[in-house]
């Protein structure tokens, strides 16, 4: 496992658990004119989000059954 | 919340349209990424602990309590027969206490992998949770569960389990401040791409007297399609993922029956478990296990909205007179067909795609709604109006203008995410790129999570704000007995000492024994009938006192 989540796995400090994620609501037709625009800058933020080690990751997610 | 107007008898709720009491579940993938031999069931029991202690800095008196299990039944067939305890699958025995003990783990892993992991945990952990927003966060086998309150519309269905989300965030961020335990994620998703598949069921308040074929037969064409507007999105196709691709749904491929009573093994289209949590000879709860968990909010209202209308077609008789051919087969097809093109038989001879079948659902929908009047945009009952457009834009969107669906139909959202890698870096569908995408989508966390990505850019519309959702984690909904249960926890919580969706048990010094508080009316105890009593006590003793002394049968119940 050599995800981003290993590397400093106790460094998040307790503030953060009161962290409720927010955004100022939008206008559906200004939300929907943002969509179609910037692909690439989208899929730079989303390259420093995923996970480090694609492979790995996916493969150690494994879930027992459910309903 | 709206003013519903009341009516004599049935549900209280205006009929014909999309409201109904109704609630989701939600069953989360769970993965310690430092930990990964680690036993899920420890690791969920942990999810529960952790947000019990989360509470208890918020109330004091600690904020959970045991839940009664004395009304579960998960034998119970709706086509009115009941397995036999020894023929069924433990997984099926849902009514079991709650308690995490050696012999539980040993049922759901065998005794070996109890010895292996050999952690001395195994005494008691908290296995269930009542909450003062009225749901239940608890350990179903393998994955903590969060149950939603009982709401009575489609709006309050997406603002009550988006409070799951964040209830269960909360549960993350505290393991992720603890150095002792490794931090665990959570996927609001469907599988592990390996063949297994976990739950996000809905659930739906129902006369009894409406036979259990017509639902069946009305509901089974729509079940098949409603995929196209409410489908998460997958990379890979067969329950193992082994043929690159992607589909409209999570769940699609674990589908191989079109009835049944199960919802581990051999999963039905139609689920008959007849739990009522109610008055029994008055309700049935539908059980719906075929749809995908939303992280979408556009998407998970139409889920909700769509079916109660639906229900409403059966109830009243006029459900669409169509029959798919093989309809397990045809849930396959339309999940692998991201084009909207693929035609599906009708036992009639006409052949249909799935947005055809869902135009033919809205129409007939529009119109019951139309001549019972809940659809009138101002004399209506305030939902279905709503319901009606975003479900005739979406499928008008699909039809014709993929970008703007792409905004609200969660498995395009996905899809379109997909599509930019595979364009800027030139990948196949099996490249694990993919995979970490389609898992990441629905990891919880903010900051991780790929739907929130595009929820922060505006990339997909809020249809409910933030601060309501944040709101909905300890507010119960007002307007069913909901309320009560969750005032009676946050209010009195070290008094209550187990709680159901039907009932509240306190122990009051005073009173010689238990008091169980019946709630088999959903569209009772709530705000409106029991506001005043929680507004007038302080302390439980009083409070029961009010609550039991008038008459002999207590407002809430």
């Amino acid at each position: 496992m050599a995800g981003q989540e290993q590397q400093k796995p106790q460094s998040h400090d307790s503030q953060v658990e009161d962290e409720i994620p927010e955004a100022p609501p939008a206008a559906p037709e200004a939300q929907a004119s943002a969509a179609t625009q910037g692909v690439d800058d989208l899929l730079d933020e989303i390259d420093g989000v995923l996970e480090s080690n694609a492979e790995e990751f996916v493969r150690a997610f494994v879930q027992k059954g459910g309903q | 919340m709206t003013a519903a107007p009341e009516r004599a008898g049935g549900g209280g709720l205006p009929a014909g349209g999309a409201m109904r009491v109704m609630g989701a579940e939600t069953e989360y993938g769970i993965h310690a990424p430092s930990a990964p031999g680690a036993n899920a069931t420890m690791m969920s029991s942990r999810v529960v602990q952790a947000y019990a202690q989360v509470t208890r800095q918020r109330a004091a008196g600690g904020a959970e309590t045991r839940w009664d299990y004395t009304d579960e039944e998960p034998l119970h067939d709706a086509r009115g027969w009941t397995l036999e305890r020894a023929s069924a699958h433990p997984s099926q025995l849902t009514d079991q206490p709650p308690v995490l003990d050696a012999e539980a783990v040993a049922l759901a892993y065998g005794r070996e992998e109890l010895e292996l992991d050999g952690e001395d945990e195994s005494g008691s952990l908290l296995m269930n949770m009542v909450l003062g927003n009225g749901a239940r966060l608890y350990v179903d086998h393998a994955h903590p569960e969060y149950s939603s309150a009982e709401v009575t519309n489609p709006r309050d269905a997406v603002i009550w389990d988006a409070a799951g989300d964040l209830v269960a965030l909360a549960a993350v961020r505290r393991l992720a401040a603890d150095p002792e335990l490794p931090p665990v994620n959570l996927y609001k998703n469907n599988t592990d791409n390996k063949s297994v598949s976990y739950g996000s069921h809905e659930n739906y308040l129902m006369p009894r007297s409406v036979p259990f074929g017509d639902i069946v037969r009305g509901l089974t064409p729509f079940f098949v399609t409603r995929q196209i507007i409410c489908g998460a999105g997958r990379v890979g196709l067969g329950q193992d993922s082994s043929t690159p691709g992607y589909q409209i749904s999570q769940r699609a491929d674990f589908f191989e029956a079109e009835v049944g009573l199960e919802t581990t093994i051999r999963r039905p289209i139609i689920n008959t478990r007849d739990e009522p949590h109610a008055t029994a000879d008055k309700y049935r709860r539908l059980h719906v296990i075929i749809g995908d968990a939303n992280l979408s909010q556009s998407s998970n209202y139409l889920k909700f909205g769509t079916t109660a209308m639906v229900l409403s077609l059966i109830e009243a008789g006029l459900a669409p007179k169509v029959e798919v051919h093989e309809p397990v087969a045809a849930l396959q097809t339309v999940s692998h067909d991201t084009s909207l093109t693929a035609k599906l038989r009708l036992l009639d001879g006409r052949r249909v795609t799935a947005l055809d079948l869902q135009w033919i659902y809205h129409e007939a929908a529009a119109k019951l709604a139309q001549d019972t009047g809940v659809a009138d945009a101002v004399d209506g009952d305030g939902h279905t109006h709503q319901v009606l457009e975003r479900w005739a834009a979406t499928l008008t969107q699909l039809d014709s203008d993929r970008n703007a669906a792409a905004t609200s139909v969660e498995w395009l959202a996905k899809l379109s995410l997909l599509e930019g890698y595979r364009n800027r870096d030139n990948l196949a569908w099996g490249d694990a790129r993919l995979g970490l995408v389609d898992l990441q989508w629905a990891d919880i966390r903010p900051e991780k999570g790929l739907y929130y990505r595009f929820l922060a850019r505006n990339r997909m519309q809020r249809i409910v704000d933030d601060g309501a959702i944040a709101a909905a984690m300890t507010e119960p909904p007002s307007d069913t007995r909901a309320f009560f249960r969750g005032r009676c926890i946050s209010s009195f919580g070290k008094d209550v000492v187990g709680a159901s969706w039907d009932s509240v048990i306190f122990d009051v010094p005073g009173y010689g024994r238990l008091q169980r508080v019946p709630t088999r009316e959903p569209l009772r105890g709530t705000k409106a009938l029991t506001g005043g009593l929680f507004a007038r006590h302080r302390a439980a003793g009083p409070f029961l006192a009010e609550l039991l002394g008038h008459n002999t049968a207590p407002p809430a119940a």
